[in-house]
């Protein structure tokens, strides 16, 4: 009964019902997601252009980040991307604790995320390693053994490209915050129901998303060339 | 998209489906297998891909429509990424042409 009476409330007037309503809002999003796939993508392309042009110089630059946080945090960010997804499962059988408690994992498990990634560009401002008038990158004797054509000044463009996607997919976090606090404040006022929950279902295909890009940054900018 | 319910089951599958192959992308790193290794850690990276889009995002239980436009904004970053590479792979091939040229019009 209740649900029921949710579920008209919350119909717009020019839809047909809920499934089209929800049905709308998923296409929505996701057509949104396909724009922030372009995004992204421009920064993968110059990625891949320097990549393929100074490859030494790429994989040297890579092997001197620590890639223990980087492959810590991959996991962080799964983890979370589970509660999410359990976030949603809770709102649509209207557990309402459980999906509070789930936003709140989640927001936790960001947070860590986002920690670990502080720490590491904590490390790159002590080697040097930030793109600027500071930046030093020494070719180590068993650095320049293995890639041999090092340009310290090519590495520079591979700490350029480190720093914009991975500060514009922790930006991406930094919304996800905003919008899991909103979503929190809103479960706990009971606003979601089993016959409404499509901003509980939209952060989550956003934060799977967000998942998604570190999916590829993690292989992209941590693991080159690692072999010995 | 709400009226099918994944089990909590599925989704623990997949999250652990995701961890094992974030191991192996890692411990595949380590072995010296040339080009292989950037085929691997693309293989890998796009399968873990499709375990979130599929189950994660639900795309597998969603309408035709929203697949086919996840399908084409892929499809346009191919084109992005594709075009663009061969651009840039083919720029040096291109280096003994102009000179041939460059000749041929100094000849007439």
């Amino acid at each position: 009964m209740s649900d029921s009476q949710t579920a008209v409330h919350v119909l717009k007037h020019h839809f047909r019902d809920m499934e089209q309503q929800n049905e709308t809002a998923s296409f929505g999003m996701w057509l949104f997601l396909v724009t922030e796939i372009m995004f992204f993508g421009g920064l993968f392309c110059a990625y891949l252009i320097y990549r393929v042009l100074y490859f030494d110089s790429f994989a040297a630059a890579s092997s001197t980040i620590d890639v223990k946080w980087g492959a810590i945090n991959t996991a962080v960010l799964i983890c979370s991307s589970l509660t999410m997804a359990m976030a949603v499962h809770s709102a649509a059988l209207g557990k309402r604790k459980a999906l509070v408690g789930f936003l709140v994992l989640t927001i936790i498990l960001g947070g860590v995320f986002l920690g670990i990634k502080g720490k590491e560009y904590y490390d790159k401002f002590e080697e040097n390693h930030v793109p600027g008038s500071n930046y030093h990158f020494i070719v180590e004797p068993e650095l320049a053994h293995k890639f041999h054509a090092i340009d310290p000044a090519k590495t520079e463009i591979f700490f350029s490209l480190y720093f914009i996607m991975t500060g514009l997919h922790a930006t991406h976090m930094v919304v996800g915050f905003g919008l899991l606090l909103w979503l929190i404040i809103a479960s706990m006022k009971g606003k979601f129901s089993p016959g409404y929950y499509s901003p509980v279902e939209m952060v989550g295909l956003y934060w799977h998303f967000v998942d998604i890009v570190w999916i590829w940054l993690f292989p992209l900018l941590y693991l080159i060339s690692r072999h010995h | 998209m709400s009226e099918h319910i994944v089990s909590p089951k599925i989704y623990v599958s997949v999250f652990l489906a995701l961890l094992v192959f974030t191991g192996l992308t890692y411990s595949i790193a380590l072995i010296n297998l040339g080009p292989f290794n950037a085929i691997v850690a693309i293989t890998i990276a796009m399968i873990k891909s499709l375990l979130v889009i599929l189950f994660f995002m639900h795309v597998k239980y969603s309408p035709k429509m929203t697949k086919v436009s996840i399908i084409s904004g892929f499809f346009f970053l191919l084109i992005l990424l594709g075009l663009s590479m061969t651009d840039y792979i083919s720029r040096p091939w291109a280096g003994s042409f102009s000179k041939a040229a460059q000749q041929d019009t100094q000849q007439r």
